[in-house]
């Protein structure tokens, strides 16, 4: 078990420690930096982000053959690649829509970037987290990222109140992940995930495994937003300054698909019949919690919240099967999802300006007339987050809602379709306002200077179809990424 | 039931009980005691365990430093003072049942640890080394990556508590260290020469 440091473990997490290494050069040179300067932490954080992704595209190992680094405390295989790649764009755009937010409202401190560094670190070492407690602590790096970023804005009763929500509840269930990691370990006598896999069938008690379960599976679920562990979702969403919400609400998604991943199927997998019902369960809840309340919404971010929570319980559809074809489709809609959603809350930032947050729908009326592109891109990701076809959103749900009936669970898929329909409503509403309603004012929207923002926004809307279309080689990367 | 076992039960109970009533009882210089005496039963546990360093860590640091300080804290939230010496009084009873339980559980260890006997298969042993020597090898070889990681975590609890309380109030009167060394003799003093005595005016 212990063999002595051995250097060529460096090189598997070197994208990591060149993300490391980026970042506190970051942290000393933005010491030196005026307020005006800003701009140079942008460019050097994004160019961080820039090159980690080289480099994990340059490490990315034979996608069959996983390797472990530091006694198994880490995995580096092909689901790690696609997910750090994902994970650092999603970043990269978070910090991208976030600029023009923050600087107009006199937020952009250095420390914006630094917590968003961090936190992409954090998500790293998540995803590739081969033992219960690098999981852990990857977890920890970014929960407690985030919770400094929704705070950011301290003037804001509305996001202080947040950021408490978020800090108490997410500490919860960092306890409640703890307490069942410590009854696995207590059953199994080792933190390493494939080790505990391993030793399974041979526990002396196996009803300390199932307790042990049982409140991972509620961490699990309080991490990814599933209802009813959801209550924090939509008071952070909308208390979080949205350039915040941006990046919350789109990469720790793709986090917490690898978290779930990789303590259910690659330390739990042998108690998969017990989990999988869970998750079905939780999947219903959140399908019927995230559809229903979202149709009350008139904030456009709580509403996006809610509909983060019906997306959560079409994620979970693809692990109800517990086989590779329906991780295979749930990272597929981790992908998806996170794409979109950096859309429509990055537009709530772009259109944003000082003293007008653009938040509520009403805000939105009329958008058609004062700017057709903004209001096409937009319309295209509410499209895209309903499922319409042939956007990206659409396969993503048909991939998972295929897996859920290769599992046998066609209830479960139907309850899905039943609850997707009823969700169309209020995606199409805000599309409604946008195109049917009058502007309050038909003066030319004033759209922010911040061009790189206006053209990425763009682009990231246009992916959209274009991967609604080309959706084969993204799912063929996924599919290889999990062996199939 | 061996004597050992009749501890371990009791060092577990006593810290559970103290747990409730960290997070039950109104008062919190109570629910602070309470705190300390949870943890000092984990330390007993862990001694039990034979994991001595880490119960004489957790009782220096956690007990000695963390907890004294927290007390302090608790108990200077009223700046008034008269209630602050009040206080010692009115705690006494509390202090001295947190007191007297930790005694009873230091007499049951150091009676039950003439009766232990060292496990065979105790992984430090049979490398040779000892107790914090063997923790060590463990924290900087095995769990390697973690560490670091926790250390990262520290980082990030740093940077973050700055955007988080650091105001820049304008107005306020800061000191240059530079400029106060640089200072000479001159620009603070100016001497003047004066006449020893006036020149009286010429009488009328």
């Amino acid at each position: 078990m212990t063999t002595p440091f051995n250097p060529a473990d460096l090189l598997a997490i070197l994208p990591e420690l060149v993300l490391l290494g980026a970042t506190c050069a970051i942290l000393l040179i933005d010491l030196f930096l005026k307020p005006g300067q800003r701009d140079i932490t942008h460019w050097l954080s994004i160019a961080a982000l820039a090159m980690t992704a080289y480099f994990v595209w340059r490490g990315a190992p034979d996608l069959r053959q996983a390797t472990t680094a530091f006694n198994g405390m880490f995995l580096h295989d092909g689901i790690s690649v696609v997910l750090k790649q994902f994970v650092l764009l999603m970043s990269g755009l978070g910090l991208l829509y976030g600029r023009n937010y923050m600087r107009e409202r006199k937020l952009l401190i250095g420390e914006f970037y630094l917590l968003i560094l961090f936190a992409t670190l954090g998500m790293m070492l998540l995803v590739s987290a081969g033992s219960l407690i690098s999981a852990y602590l990857g977890l920890e790096l970014l929960a407690l990222s985030s919770y400094a970023l929704v705070a950011l804005n301290r003037d804001s009763a509305i996001s202080a109140e947040a950021a408490i929500k978020y800090f108490v509840l997410g500490a919860l269930a960092s306890g409640l992940l703890l307490y069942g990691m410590s009854m696995v370990y207590g059953a199994t006598g080792t933190l390493e995930l494939a080790r505990i896999s391993a030793s399974i069938g041979q526990v002396e008690h196996p009803g300390w495994l199932a307790f042990g379960l049982v409140f991972i599976v509620a961490g699990i679920a309080f991490k990814l937003g599933a209802a009813p562990f959801h209550m924090w979702l939509p008071d952070v969403y909308q208390g979080a300054p949205t350039s915040v919400t941006v990046f919350i609400g789109s990469a720790p998604k793709l986090a917490a698909f690898g978290l779930a991943y990789r303590l259910l199927e690659g330390g739990l997998g042998g108690l998969s019949g017990h989990w999988t019902l869970m998750l079905a369960i939780l999947s219903v809840f959140s399908l019927a919690i995230g559809n229903l309340f979202a149709i009350a919404q008139s904030n456009l971010k709580r509403m996006l919240a809610y509909s983060t929570i019906s997306h959560v319980g079409f994620l979970l559809l693809g692990f109800v099967g517990a086989m590779p074809a329906g991780y295979s489709a749930a990272m597929f809609y981790a992908i998806s999802y996170s794409l979109t959603a950096a859309v429509a809350f990055g537009m709530i930032a772009l259109l944003a300006r000082t003293g007008f947050e653009c938040e509520e729908i009403e805000d939105f009326k009329g958008l058609n007339q004062r700017s057709p592109w903004y209001a096409g891109i937009m319309a295209i990701a509410m499209f895209s987050l309903a499922g319409v076809p042939p956007l990206f959103g659409f396969f993503a749900k048909l991939l998972v809602l295929k897996a859920a009936i290769d599992a046998g669970f066609l209830w479960l898929a139907i309850v899905a379709i039943v609850f997707a329909i009823i969700g169309i409503y209020y995606y199409l509403r805000v599309v409604k306002v946008m195109y049917f309603d009058t502007a309050g004012d038909a003066t030319e929207l004033p759209l922010p200077a911040d061009l790189p923002m206006r053209w990425v926004i763009s682009l990231n809307g246009l992916a959209l179809i274009v991967l609604g279309f080309a959706w084969g080689p993204l799912f063929d990367w996924c599919n290889r990424a999990f062996g199939i | 039931m061996t004597f050992e076992l009749v501890c371990f039960y009791f060092f577990g109970a006593v810290a559970a009980a103290a747990a409730l009533a960290v997070i039950s009882v109104k008062n919190p210089v109570v629910a602070a005691l309470s705190l300390v005496l949870t943890f000092f039963s984990m330390a007993c546990v862990w001694l039990l365990a034979q994991a001595e360093f880490l119960a004489v860590a957790l009782v220096l640091v956690y007990v000695g430093a963390v907890m004294v300080l927290f007390l302090f804290v608790v108990m200077m939230l009223d700046v008034d003072f008269a209630p602050v010496r009040e206080g010692f009084v009115r705690f006494l009873p509390v202090g001295v049942v947190v007191a007297g339980v930790m005694l009873t559980e230091m007499l049951m260890m150091i009676g039950v640890r003439t009766l232990q006997t060292t496990p065979t298969d105790d992984p430090a042993l049979l490398a040779g080394m000892s107790n914090m020597e063997w923790l060590g090898h463990t924290l900087f070889r095995d769990f390697l990556l973690p560490f670091e990681v926790a250390a990262l975590i520290l980082t990030v609890g740093l940077i973050a508590a700055i955007p988080l309380t650091l105001r820049h109030r304008s107005g306020i009167k800061t000191q240059n260290p530079g400029r106060q060394v640089m200072v000479r003799r001159e620009d603070r003093i100016r001497l003047v020469k004066m006449p020893a005595e006036k020149n009286r005016e010429a009488a009328p």
